[in-house]
């Protein structure tokens, strides 16, 4: 065994050990503590992503000293490295970016149980990414659910507390409804890990049996999953939860919390259940429908929506929307763009949230859309990195969402029929839109202030946190956008290694 | 409740404190009393005005006929799946009977359940812990009060005027109270102590025995008082049990996981099956569980309580 | 219907979880959300270990040496109940601690009454 394969394993203790011990540490040790953490486990998944691109092949790691239908496992092939690769340096750029506002708004004696929860997020988005357990899926959504609800708390204002008790219970009938999904999976198959649990499934189909309880199942972990990553109907939690949260905690929750839940939803629809299977049950059409409407609807909200946190809330309704039609398709290259906007979703997102709350800030702290006005002129790198944020989801070609559109629009057509009219149209509908509410704010910015008004000095001072963050974000945009073509062909390949 | 009497404490106890603070953290103060007043005056407003009976209406048939749809289909699973009690159930398979048939050599525990949970899905269990930990943190920062709290909310001086919070009428002395804890606590956290030693041995473990000496813990501080846990039980003592307990519960499986996923012999013997000394690691992690918990649930009755340990 | 009945204890558990979710749905008051939310719970532990139960059998703790498949009961629902637990427990304990914190700010359990008053706040 390579020595390279232990690493997703020491990551996994490693964050874990690194959460326990800044229990005991004050705020900025803590601090400290978690920036090199996360570094470490960048590190150390560039390492796996590399050892995975030179083999191609994927590769289970047994958690004990017992093999597959007994013991624990944890499965690494390129989609996992990968996907990880993203969220680890999304998780690095945005804790940096938004370091500066966190030490100011959460409390001093209170910093370390945020640094903890951070870590304890991360621990949680790696299991979930490696797991090739479905109950410790389960355990580890648990762990996400509460770290993010502390997270979402992080202020203590009363808007937050409201937000975190909503994000709560939304998430815990998520939760509940994906345990009870796979104790009915565990009763029809007498499997938890996900490649016995595929035997069983693909025996059933092929006699008949349980029809009926998969069908369920399939039903009630797709639910449960959708309300806890805020599809289309049961988004209410959302906006609330992301706009009032500190600038890293947004950016976190939106670009890594319902990204693990995603990823873990297509590992259950190829890993577990089969694709051949999922497709023949009608779930996905379903799915299909409410992501399209997600994308409009989440749009429209974000359209209407007064501030700018609002707004890029909104607006990951309807990137989640897409991802969701994605999925729904029923093809393999949805599948692989459904993946793809997840990591493009998770970079552009945390880099809107972080800059924008430094500019808010920056234009005198009222947060609403207008305020932004000549931005630019006192705060340039962040004015900046908002303007490439709001190019990407809009999808400006070159860019990373541009591709995601492209290849949506691909699947479809490749699906024909009525899915293709209604991808084309809602795509367009929702460029249009994107438009609307991300080139306006983003025009904004560049409007110098006009004589008669009131020049507000920036509060913000330059500081280098905030700016490697951003630097560091827009370059992975950058970065993604220009290499978008090897990077869907390695998930494309991944993909068919996957089941 | 004596609003006023509370505001004047409030601004009495905000005083000496104003003097350190920077401008900006007045203002802040400031403004997060003001806006306690225009909560308690938008209160009055809102049940007065009962706002939106017809979209509670909407909201509530939507919610009747989701649950009814869900009890129909879920009644219609559970015709199809298998009987109860049947030996011959899908999950009656191989896993089961390896663990039934090899779980005492292979583990060394006598209590099945225990070995596979401590042994064969140890990162199950691992996780669950680590909910156990995410939990009371969450638990600690929303409602561990100390002195930078007044500045973030009004949680501490709410929690210490309010003259119906249990603190105000510390310390309590009720003598039959006292006595039958005097009597009971040795025996409550013995108990608690025999369950988690024989855990491998009989029906138990970490975490039932950790719940009972947590319970033992709860009792002597509502006989005794916070002021005499605090003797040997504070904040500090409990950051470090859990720190060390779940550095070693971590340590521990990181050294199982690497020699059972690189395929290096554990050099932990596993002693004789029936006996206390054995099972290898499940004694340890099941004694560093049963501190974890039993910390962790008086941690959450005297945070619940008190605002502090 | 008679597989309701052979399946009673599933059924029991089905009833159980859905009573908890329209409990938790359908219900203003945080802590009878948070009785609707163990309510469920408890349904799907009760669900997951009526399954490991099979007729005549004991618990698995091995007793006078015999360790045959025919003598004792399925371990693997009991283990997943267990993890279960304990993460209802901390489910538990932060929403109470969420709910104690909401009453000492907004005096009310009532999370319409919640959300309008925190709308009525400054951002």
């Amino acid at each position: 065994m390579h020595f390279v394969q232990n690493f997703p394993f020491f990551c996994i203790l490693l964050t874990l050990i690194c959460a326990v011990v800044t229990s005991v540490l004050k705020g900025r040790p803590a601090r400290w503590l978690t920036m090199g953490l996360i570094m470490a486990v960048t590190a150390m998944t560039v390492c796996v992503l590399g050892y995975t691109l030179a083999t191609g092949d994927s590769y289970v790691y047994m958690m004990g000293h017992f093999p597959a239908p007994w013991g624990n496992e944890i499965r690494i092939g390129v989609i996992e490295a990968l996907m990880m690769t993203v969220f680890c340096f999304v998780t690095f750029f945005s804790f940096i970016g938004g370091m500066v506002p966190s030490i100011r708004e959460i409390e001093k004696t209170k910093y370390n149980i945020y640094c903890i929860l951070v870590d304890l997020v991360f621990l949680a988005l790696q299991a979930l990414v490696y797991t090739n357990d479905i109950f410790t899926a389960y355990v580890f959504i648990e762990i996400n659910t509460l770290a993010a609800a502390g997270l979402v708390m992080m202020r203590q204002k009363g808007r937050n507390l409201v937000a975190g008790v909503r994000y709560m219970i939304m998430n815990l009938v998520g939760s509940s409804l994906f345990l009870f999904g796979i104790s009915i999976l565990y009763t029809i198959t007498g499997h938890l890990l996900m490649a016995n649990i595929h035997e069983g499934v693909a025996a059933l189909a092929a006699s008949g049996d349980y029809k009926v309880p998969l069908t369920i199942v399939v039903a009630l972990v797709t639910v449960g999953i959708a309300v806890k990553s805020a599809l289309y109907p049961f988004e209410k939690w959302l906006p609330g939860a992301y706009s009032n949260a500190t600038p890293t905690v947004a950016a976190m929750l939106s670009s890594l919390v319902s990204k693990g839940y995603i990823f873990l939803l297509i590992k259950f629809y190829v890993r577990v259940i089969g694709f051949d299977v999922i497709c023949s049950l009608g779930v996905l059409d379903v799915l299909f429908i409410f992501g399209v409407l997600g994308m409009i609807m989440g749009s429209v909200s974000a359209v209407r929506a007064k501030t700018t946190r609002l707004m890029i809330a909104y607006s990951s309704v309807a990137q989640i929307g897409y991802i969701f039609a994605a999925l729904g398709l029923r093809s393999e290259i949805g599948i692989v763009c459904a993946l793809w906007h997840s990591a493009a979703h998770a970079a552009t997102k945390s880099m809107l949230f972080v800059s924008c709350a430094e500019m808010d800030d920056a234009c005198g702290g009222t947060h609403l859309r207008k305020d932004l006005r000549g931005a630019f002129y006192h705060s340039p790198l962040l004015a900046l990195a908002f303007s490439l944020g709001a190019l990407n989801l809009t999808g400006v070609p070159l860019l990373s969402v541009f591709m995601t559109k492209v290849t949506l629009t691909q699947a479809a057509i490749e699906v024909g029929g009525r899915h293709m009219g209604i991808v084309l149209g809602a795509v367009a509908i929702s460029t249009l839109l994107n438009a609307v509410y991300f080139l306006g704010t983003a025009m904004t910015l560049f409007i110098p202030t006009k004589e008669g008004d009131v020049v507000l000095p920036p509060t913000v001072r330059k500081n280098p946190f905030t700016t490697v963050g951003l630097v560091g974000l827009m370059a992975l945009n950058l970065a993604m956008g220009l290499f978008s073509q090897p990077f869907l062909s390695a998930l494309a390949e991944g993909l068919a290694r996957f089941a | 409740m004596a609003k006023n009497e509370m505001e004047a404490t409030q601004e009495q106890a905000a005083a000496p404190d104003i003097e350190q603070l920077s401008p900006a953290e007045i203002r802040w103060a400031k403004e997060e009393q003001e806006e306690e007043k225009r909560i308690e005056a938008a209160m009055h407003d809102w049940t007065e005005k009962k706002a939106l009976p017809f979209a509670r209406a909407m909201y509530n048939l939507l919610c009747v006929g989701i649950c009814v749809t869900m009890i129909a289909l879920l009644l219609y699973t559970v015709t199809a799946l298998p009987a109860f009690g049947d030996p011959n159930h899908p999950i009656n398979n191989e896993v089961s009977a390896r663990y039934i048939e090899n779980g005492l050599q292979e583990t060394g525990a006598v209590n099945i359940v225990t070995g596979m949970i401590l042994d064969y899905r140890a990162f199950d269990t691992l996780g669950e812990s680590s909910v156990l930990f995410t939990a009371a943190m969450v638990v600690l920062f929303l409602l561990r009060k100390d002195k930078d709290s007044a500045r973030y909310s009004q949680l501490a001086q709410t929690m210490d005027q309010n003259p119906h919070s249990d603190t105000y009428y510390e310390p309590k002395n009720d003598i039959i109270l006292q006595k039958t804890a005097t009597i009971l606590v040795p025996i409550v956290l013995l108990l608690g102590v025999y369950v988690v030693l024989n855990g491998h041995l009989s029906p138990g473990g970490g975490f039932s025995g950790g719940a009972i000496m947590g319970a033992g813990l709860i009792l002597y501080v509502t006989a005794f008082g916070f002021a005499k846990m605090r003797r040997f039980f504070t904040y500090k003592t409990y950051q470090r049990v859990v720190l060390v307990a779940l550095l070693t519960y971590a340590l521990s499986k990181c050294y199982s996981f690497y020699t059972g996923a690189n395929h290096i012999e554990s050099v932990i013997p596993l002693g004789t099956p029936g006996a206390i000394l054995s099972s290898g690691l499940i004694l340890v992690l099941n004694i560093c569980v049963g501190f974890i918990v039993a910390c962790t649930m008086y941690c959450f009755y005297a945070v619940f309580r008190k605002g502090e340990l | 219907m008679q597989y309701l009945l052979v399946n009673y204890e599933q059924t029991a558990a089905v009833i159980l979880f859905c009573i908890g979710f329209s409990t938790m749905l359908l219900h203003k008051n945080l802590l009878k959300k948070i009785i609707g939310m163990d309510i469920m719970d408890a349904g799907i532990f009760l669900f997951l270990a009526c399954q490991g139960f099979i007729k005549g059998r004991v618990a698995p703790i091995v007793v006078g040496g015999v360790q045959d498949v025919e003598a004792y009961i399925n371990p693997v629902p009991a283990g997943l109940v267990l993890t279960g637990i304990v993460v209802s427990v901390s489910v538990t304990a932060l929403m109470l601690a969420l709910t104690v914190r909401l009453y000492y700010r907004y005096h009310t359990l009532n999370l319409d009454e919640m959300i309008a008053l925190a709308g009525k706040e400054e951002v």
